[in-house]
């Protein structure tokens, strides 16, 4: 991996690294739980190496988008395109087509991501968490798996903790081994779900230094959903504003968080933002 | 059998038509002696064997049972449950009895062996889907998102943790089965209260036997109960 060359807490967004392609595509996206609507009508698309940030009042809908991506939610209406091809259902006839398990696993391969909770494995010790999917989802070599499990867990500062498990690490050490586990799939697209809201205050600079380097040395698309607004202004391409399932407003964070269209936009920006 | 022949030669000690009261002392050591080996053997042969056999038996079955009530689509799952149910519901001298006159060509101890496991994987299989319920949802989106397979999230993920929370209750009934092993009697199988019954039925002294074969139970399931709760201790602080 190259090393970085801007200082860490500062990563101009470059707009070199996104090409045209769209790398995951919401057409009518519906979503409903029960009788209740999430999301309606949603139409967006992530391009190649873009990173996005949903910013919105919670239950706006944001972490429901990223869960759908991660075939978590089922989705109840319209398509989701993961580099052009379905993802949980295809259009046939006018008609929704679920796509088969195997289709669907190999485009979900792509797609990583790292929960707010973590979700480590406490079975597991911290290597064996970051190589089960390499090695028996990919069916990577066990010698390759582990030494790229050592290399990133060299990356995100825990190479001393590769025989621990995971009860044994502070909340800050366990999400930093969960955005390696996550690494270690080389996926296409990164899902960040308010990684850092169940952190003590003191870790989440750290944490979001690793994902700061991240988003600057890979090409990895980014889906972030976080209440950190300095964090999604310095890695974020485009920042989508969400209300009520709906876009309300989206573009670049210098206009979004400066000089944003939409009052409601501003009345959510200076509630979370305070004197800011 | 040793049983017969032993008890037989005890029996013509006191076949004298006395007052069965005055026959001697409230417990006769010698007596308790002479007999324990009999009663060792039984339990080694009978009680032992159907407990081990009949627990590993439920345990393994126990957990296929949870298993496919949750991955089983709707009415197969259903069907699985309400069998379990059935089982659960009904008592084991019930099954005992009739399995064995239902399949009079197979050994007892094979049916008994067969109505212990099979009883007790149903309750086994509750305590599984409990601990497989409490793996948090958070574990099952971490293998999704990882694309890991249904077999290997099971293996690797699911089953592990669950069965750290069940390991004491597992053990709790793997006991209870262990206690009720006397119910064998009832197909004619030779487990050692059987045996302690046999011996007061034939030399009319039941106080020896009937406490030996308690004070065998006691001294096999007071130890087992101190590894479960050691076990249950290292399981807890093990991750």
């Amino acid at each position: 991996m190259p090393t970085p060359t801007e200082p860490a807490s500062a990563p101009a967004p470059d707009t070199e690294e996104t090409s045209g392609a769209p790398v995951i595509e919401f057409v009518d996206v519906e979503k409903r739980f029960g009788d209740n609507v999430v999301l309606k009508n949603l139409n967006f698309t992530v391009e190649r190496g873009e990173r996005v940030t949903l910013v919105g009042p919670s239950g706006s809908g944001k972490t429901t988008i990223l869960r759908l991506v991660m075939t978590l939610e089922e989705l109840t209406g319209g398509y989701i395109y993961i580099d052009g091809e379905p993802l949980t259902h295809r259009e046939k006839d006018g008609r929704r087509v679920p796509v088969s398990k195997k289709e669907q696993k190999r485009l979900r391969t792509r797609i990583g991501m790292v929960f707010q909770q973590f979700n480590l494995f406490p079975n597991m010790t911290v290597l064996e968490n970051i190589i089960e999917a390499p090695v028996h989802v990919l069916g990577r070599p066990k010698k390759e798996a582990v030494a790229k499990a050592h290399d990133l867990l060299g990356q995100v500062g825990l190479s001393d903790k590769a025989d621990a498990h995971p009860t044994s690490l502070s909340g800050g050490q366990q999400q930093r081994v969960a955005i390696a586990r996550a690494l270690a799939m080389d996926p296409e697209i990164l899902l960040l779900d308010e990684v850092t809201s169940a952190l003590d205050p003191e870790v989440v600079g750290e944490v979001l230094n690793i994902l700061r380097t991240v988003a600057e040395t890979t090409n990895v698309t980014m889906l972030i959903v976080t209440h950190e607004m300095g964090f999604a202004r310095d890695v974020s391409h485009k920042v989508m504003m969400f209300d009520g399932g709906h876009v309300v407003e989206s573009g670049p964070p210098e206009k979004i968080f400066t000089d944003p269209d939409h009052e409601r936009t501003k009345s959510f920006l200076s509630a979370v933002l305070g004197d800011n | 059998m040793s049983t017969l022949s032993t008890a037989a030669v005890l029996a013509q000690e006191v076949d004298e038509p006395t007052i069965i009261d005055d026959s001697g002392p409230i417990f006769d050591w010698g007596f308790a002696v002479d007999i324990l080996p009999d009663m060792l053997m039984a339990f080694l042969q009978v009680t032992l064997v159907v407990t081990l056999v009949g627990t590993l038996i439920a345990a393994v079955l126990g957990l296929v049972i949870a298993i496919l009530i949750m991955v089983l689509p709707g009415p197969l799952a259903w069907i699985v449950r309400w069998a379990a149910n059935f089982i659960r519901m009904t008592p084991i001298v019930v099954q005992l009895i009739f399995l064995f006159w239902t399949f009079l060509w197979m050994d007892p101890m094979t049916i008994g062996i067969i109505v212990f496991g099979v009883h007790y994987a149903t309750y086994m299989s509750e305590v599984y889907r409990a601990g497989i319920e409490s793996v948090p949802k958070g574990q099952w989106e971490a293998t999704t998102a990882l694309s890991m397979s249904a077999m290997r999230t099971w293996r690797r993920v699911v089953i592990p943790q669950a069965l750290r929370s069940t390991v004491p209750s597992l053990g709790n009934y793997a006991i209870s089965m262990f206690k009720d092993t006397p119910f064998l009697f009832v197909i004619s199988v030779a487990e050692m209260v059987t045996v302690a019954q046999t011996i007061g039925a034939q030399t009319f002294r039941y106080n020896e036997p009937i406490t030996i074969a308690g004070l065998i139970f006691l001294a096999a399931s007071y130890p087992t109960a101190v590894l479960i709760n050691r076990l249950e201790k290292r399981l807890a602080y093990a991750h």
